[in-house]
C-alpha cells in the first residue's frame, strides 16, 4: 500500500513568480499610463508597458524552461500530470466565462437595450421624447444619436474563417492521434497545418478588420453592433494569437524530439486551448455574424 | 486518524534554498505564502481601516469639515476595493493556503509556483490603485461598485490604472482558485473521501469555483468601462445603443458571488471552530455541504436584486425578489446546524468560540436585513440608504472579518507553536464586539429614516446617530491594534502548545507538531475512520 505512492514533486524556491509579478506590474501600469497619454505629447507609459512585455516574455521563457527541463529528466509523476491538467481545464473555464460577459452584453443590447430604445415593452414615451425616429432593428446600423454604418456579411471572408478553424480542430486531433499511436511523421504534418490554419486565420482576420474600416465604416465606435463585434471578434482573435504561439512552441518541441505517447501535457494543453477558441468561433459565427 | 508526518526533504532541492528577503520572493511553501497573504491582508485591512476613520471623523458631524467631497468619495471608494478585494479575500486564500494541504494530508498546494505567482501579484496591484490617490486628479471615486456612467463619463483620467490594478487582482484571485481546486481534486491523501473533508475544505472548493466563473466577468466589466472611456466604445451609453443599466447587469453577476465568495471560507471556519469548543461532532454535516452548494448556485440567478430601482420589468423584479428569498431556507439550515451543535455541547468559550459565537448571532442579523432589502417593494425605501450600509458591514464585519479572527486565533497557536496572550485577546473581542455593534446598529435607525450613503453631509436629524456611529466607528479601529499586539506576541513567544492545541479538536492539521513544520506530509497520512 505504501510503496505504490509516487513522491509529489513539490519545486524549490523559483525567481520566476516574482519576475512574472513584477512583468505584470509594468504591463499594467504601461497600459494605464498610455491610455491616458494617448493623444498627448507624454510617452512614457509606452516604454514601461514594452518594459513589461520584456519581462513577461523573459519570464515565460525561464519557467517554461525550468518545467520541461523538470519534466524531461523524470521528477514529474502522474499525479502531477493530472494537476496540470486539471489547472488548464480550469484556466480554460475562466477564459469561457471572459466571453460570457461579451456575449451578455450582446445578447442584452439584441434584445433589451435596442428595443426599449425603439420604445418596446412601456417605453413608448422614452422613444418618443428622447429618441425619436430611432428605428430597432438588428444589426443596429444607425445608432440613436445618428451615426451609421454597413454590416458585416457571413458569406466571405468569416465563413472561410469557420472552415479554416474547424478544418484545424480537424487536424489538431489527428496530431494527437498520431501522437498516441507514437507515427512522429504524421504528427509533425499535422502540427505544421494546424500551426498554418491558424496562422491562414489570423491574416484573413485582418483582411476583414481592413475591409470593415475601409469600406465598410464598420469601426468600434460605431454604436453598440460596432462595439460588440470588435470586442468579440478582437478578444477572440488575441486568442487565436496565443493558441498559435502555443501550437507553435509545442511543434517546435515535437521537432526537437520532446513528447511522448505516454507524457504530452504541454500538447493537451495547446489542444485544448485550440478546441476552446474554436468553439468560441462558432458561437461568433452564429450570433455576430450569421443571425 | 493517523498521520505521518516527515521533516526530512530531498537534499539536492534543499541545500541551496536562499534566505532573508529572498525566501519570501522565492518561496514556493504553501506556510509561507499563506503566510505572506495574511500579513498582506493585515496590512490592508489597517489601510482600509484608515480610510473608513477618515470618513467617519467627516461625518461625525453634518456639514463638510475635514475632506473635500471629491476626496471623501475617494475614501469610500478605495475602503470598499481595498476590504473586499486586499483585505477579506487575501486573508481567506492565506487561510486556505495554510490549511487546506494540511487538513487534506497533501504535501503542498498542487502548483506551488503558480501559488507564489497569485500572491505576489497583489502588492503591484494595490501599490497601482494607492498611488493613483496621489496622482493629479486623484483615485477612483466612484464607488467600488464604478457603475457607469460615473465611471465612464463622469470619471478623472486616472481611470485607466484602476481597471488594470483590477485586472491584476482578478488574474491572483483565479490563479489561486484554480490552485485550490487542483488541491482538493487532486492531492487528497487516500481514504480522505469526499464526505470526509473537512468543511473549511468544501466551502473553500465551492469559493473556488465562484472564482474562477466570475473574476473573468469581473474583468469583462472593467474592460468594457475602458473602451466606453477611452475608446469610443457605447456598451453604457444609450446613444449608441448601449444603457447604463447593462453595466450593472454585468457587474453584478460578477458581485453577488463575490458576496458569497467572501462568506462561504467564513461558513467553512465557524464549521470548524463550533464542533471543536462543544466537543460534539458538526450537527449535519452532509446538509451544510448542500446548502452550501446551493448558496452558490442560487448566487448566479439573484444578481438583481441591487437593482430593483432601475425600472426592470416586473417579472424581473419578481423573480430576483423570490430567488434572492430562496437563499435564506439554506443559510438559515447553517445556522440552525450551528446551534444544534451546541445544542447539550460541553461548551467552553475561549476565544475563537467567542469569536464564532458572535458570528452566529450577528451575521444572523444581517442575514435578516438582507431578507427585508430583498422585497422589492420595501427595497424602494431602503435602496441607497444606510440601511443598506447596515446590512452588508453585518455580513462582512461581524460575518466575514470575525470568522478570520476566529480562524486566526484558532490556529495562530498551530502556526507558532505559542499560545498567544488569552486575556488581550479577550479584551480584542469585548471591545470588538461592543463597538461593532455601536458602530453598525444606528445604521438601520437612520437608513430606515433615508440618509443616503455615500455622501460627506447630511441633515441635521441625523446628527446623534452619526456621532455615535463614528464613536463606534473609531473604537472598533482602534480595539484592532490589539489584534495586531496579540498576533505580534504570539510569533515572537509565549507558551509552548501540543500538537493538539484545542483538546476537542478534530482533524489532521492537529496531528503534525505545533509548529506546523515546514514540509508537512510528503508522504501521504493514512486516513482511518
Amino acid at each position: 500500500m505504501k510503496n505504490e505512492y509516487e513522491k509529489y514533486y513539490v519545486p524549490a524556491q523559483s525567481p520566476w513568480p516574482i519576475i512574472g509579478a513584477v512583468g505584470l506590474f509594468f504591463i499594467a501600469v504601461g497600459s494605464g499610463l498610455s491610455i491616458m497619454q494617448m493623444g498627448k505629447e507624454a510617452s512614457s507609459g509606452v516604454y514601461l508597458l514594452l518594459a513589461g512585455i520584456a519581462v513577461i516574455i523573459y519570464m515565460l521563457f525561464g519557467w517554461f524552461k525550468n518545467v520541461i527541463d523538470e519534466s524531461m529528466s523524470g521528477l514529474y509523476s502522474k499525479q502531477l500530470d493530472i494537476s496540470f491538467r486539471q489547472g488548464m481545464a480550469w484556466f480554460i473555464l475562466s477564459e469561457v466565462m471572459f466571453f460570457f460577459a461579451f456575449f451578455g452584453a450582446l445578447f442584452y443590447a439584441r434584445m433589451l437595450s435596442v428595443p426599449w430604445l425603439g420604445g418596446a415593452d412601456n417605453n413608448a414615451m422614452t422613444h418618443e421624447v428622447l429618441w425619436n425616429g430611432f428605428e430597432a432593428v438588428w444589426p443596429l446600423l444607425t445608432t440613436p444619436s445618428g451615426e451609421t454604418t454597413q454590416a458585416m456579411g457571413w458569406q466571405g471572408l468569416p465563413l472561410i474563417n469557420t472552415l479554416i478553424l474547424l478544418t484545424s480542430s480537424v487536424t489538431v486531433h489527428f496530431a494527437h492521434v498520431a501522437l498516441e499511436k507514437n507515427k512522429r511523421a504524421q504528427l509533425k504534418i499535422f502540427m505544421v497545418l494546424t500551426v498554418l490554419l491558424g496562422v491562414g486565420f489570423l491574416t484573413l482576420q485582418v483582411e476583414e478588420y481592413i475591409h470593415a474600416y475601409q469600406e465598410l465604416g464598420l469601426t468600434l465606435e460605431s454604436g453598440i453592433y460596432g462595439n460588440t463585434f470588435f470586442m468579440l471578434t478582437g478578444f477572440h482573435g488575441l486568442h487565436v494569437t496565443l493558441g498559435t504561439i502555443m501550437l507553435f512552441v509545442v511543434m517546435l518541441r515535437i521537432f526537437k524530439g520532446h513528447l511522448s505517447a505516454n507524457n504530452h501535457f504541454a500538447f493537451l494543453a495547446a489542444a485544448w486551448y485550440w478546441h476552446f477558441v474554436d468553439v468560441v468561433w462558432l458561437c461568433l459565427f452564429m450570433f455576430v455574424y450569421v443571425i | 486518524m493517523t498521520a505521518v508526518t516527515e521533516d526530512n526533504h530531498d537534499s539536492h532541492q534543499e541545500h541551496h534554498e536562499a534566505t532573508g528577503i529572498k525566501r519570501w520572493l522565492y518561496t514556493t511553501n504553501h506556510k509561507d505564502i499563506g503566510s505572506m497573504y495574511l500579513i498582506f491582508s493585515l496590512i490592508m485591512f489597517l489601510i482600509g481601516g484608515a480610510m473608513a476613520m477618515v470618513i467617519r471623523a467627516e461625518l461625525f458631524q453634518p456639514g463638510l469639515q475635514l475632506v473635500e467631497p471629491h476626496f471623501f468619495n475617494q475614501m469610500t471608494t478605495v475602503h470598499g476595493l481595498i476590504m473586499v478585494f486586499g483585505a477579506v479575500m487575501p486573508a481567506f486564500v492565506g487561510l486556505a493556503n495554510w490549511m487546506i494541504p494540511m487538513m487534506v494530508g497533501a504535501p503542498d498546494m498542487a502548483l506551488p509556483r503558480m501559488n507564489n505567482w497569485s500572491f505576489w501579484i497583489l502588492p503591484f496591484a494595490f501599490s497601482i490603485l494607492l498611488a493613483s490617490l496621489f496622482m493629479e486628479g486623484g483615485g477612483p471615486s466612484f464607488g467600488w461598485t464604478f457603475y457607469a456612467p460615473l465611471s465612464t463619463t463622469y470619471s478623472n483620467d486616472n481611470t485607466a490604472l484602476f481597471v488594470f490594478s483590477v485586472h491584476m487582482m482578478g488574474m491572483s484571485s483565479i490563479m489561486g482558485a484554480i490552485n485550490v481546486i487542483v488541491t482538493i481534486v487532486n492531492l487528497r491523501a487516500p481514504g480522505m473521501t469526499w464526505m470526509k473533508l473537512p468543511l473549511f475544505v468544501w466551502t473553500w472548493l465551492i469559493t473556488a469555483f465562484l472564482l474562477i466563473a466570475v473574476m473573468p466577468v469581473l474583468a469583462g466589466t472593467v474592460t468594457m468601462v475602458l473602451t466606453d472611456k477611452y475608446f469610443g466604445t457605447s456598451f453604457f451609453d444609450a446613444m449608441g445603443g448601449g444603457d447604463p443599466v447593462m453595466f450593472q447587469h454585468i457587474f453584478w453577476f460578477f458581485g453577488h458571488p463575490e458576496v458569497y465568495i467572501m462568506i462561504l471560507p467564513a461558513f467553512g471556519i465557524i464549521s470548524t471552530i463550533v464542533p471543536t469548543f462543544s466537543r460534539k461532532k458538526l450537527f449535519g454535516y452532509a446538509s451544510m455541504v448542500y446548502a452550501t452548494s446551493s448558496i452558490a448556485f442560487l448566487s448566479f440567478i439573484v444578481w438583481a436584486h441591487h437593482m430593483f430601482t432601475t425600472g426592470m420589468p416586473l417579472a424581473g423584479e419578481l423573480f430576483f425578489m423570490y430567488s434572492t428569498m430562496l437563499i435564506s431556507v439554506p443559510t438559515g439550515v447553517k445556522v440552525f446546524n450551528w446551534v444544534a451543535t451546541m445544542w447539550r455541547g460541553s461548551i467552553s468559550f475561549e476565544v475563537p468560540m467567542l469569536f464564532s459565537i458572535a458570528f452566529i448571532v450577528l451575521f444572523t442579523i444581517g442575514g435578516f436585513s438582507g431578507l427585508m432589502l430583498a422585497i422589492t417593494p420595501a427595497d424602494f425605501q431602503y435602496h441607497d440608504t444606510y440601511f443598506v450600509v447596515a446590512h452588508f458591514h453585518y455580513v462582512l464585519v461581524t460575518g466575514a472579518i470575525f470568522s478570520i479572527m476566529a480562524g486566526v486565533y484558532y490556529w495562530l497557536p498551530k502556526w507558532t507553536g505559542y499560545m498567544f496572550d488569552i486575556t488581550l485577546a479577550k479584551w480584542h473581542f469585548w471591545l470588538s464586539l461592543i463597538s461593532v455593534n455601536v458602530l453598525f446598529f444606528p445604521m438601520h435607525f437612520v437608513g430606515l429614516a433615508g440618509m443616503p450613503r455615500r455622501i460627506p453631509d447630511y441633515a441635521l436629524q441625523f446628527a446623534d446617530f452619526n456621532a455615535i456611529i463614528s464613536i463606534g466607528g473609531f473604537a472598533f479601529g482602534l480595539s484592532q491594534l490589539l489584534f495586531v499586539a496579540v498576533v505580534y506576541k504570539c510569533i515572537k513567544g509565549g507558551d509552548k502548545v501540543p500538537a493538539k492545541v484545542w483538546e476537542g479538536a478534530e482533524g489532521l492539521e492537529w496531528e503534525v507538531d505545533s509548529p506546523a513544520p515546514y514540509h508537512t506530509f510528503s508522504t501521504p497520512p493514512e486516513i482511518k475512520d
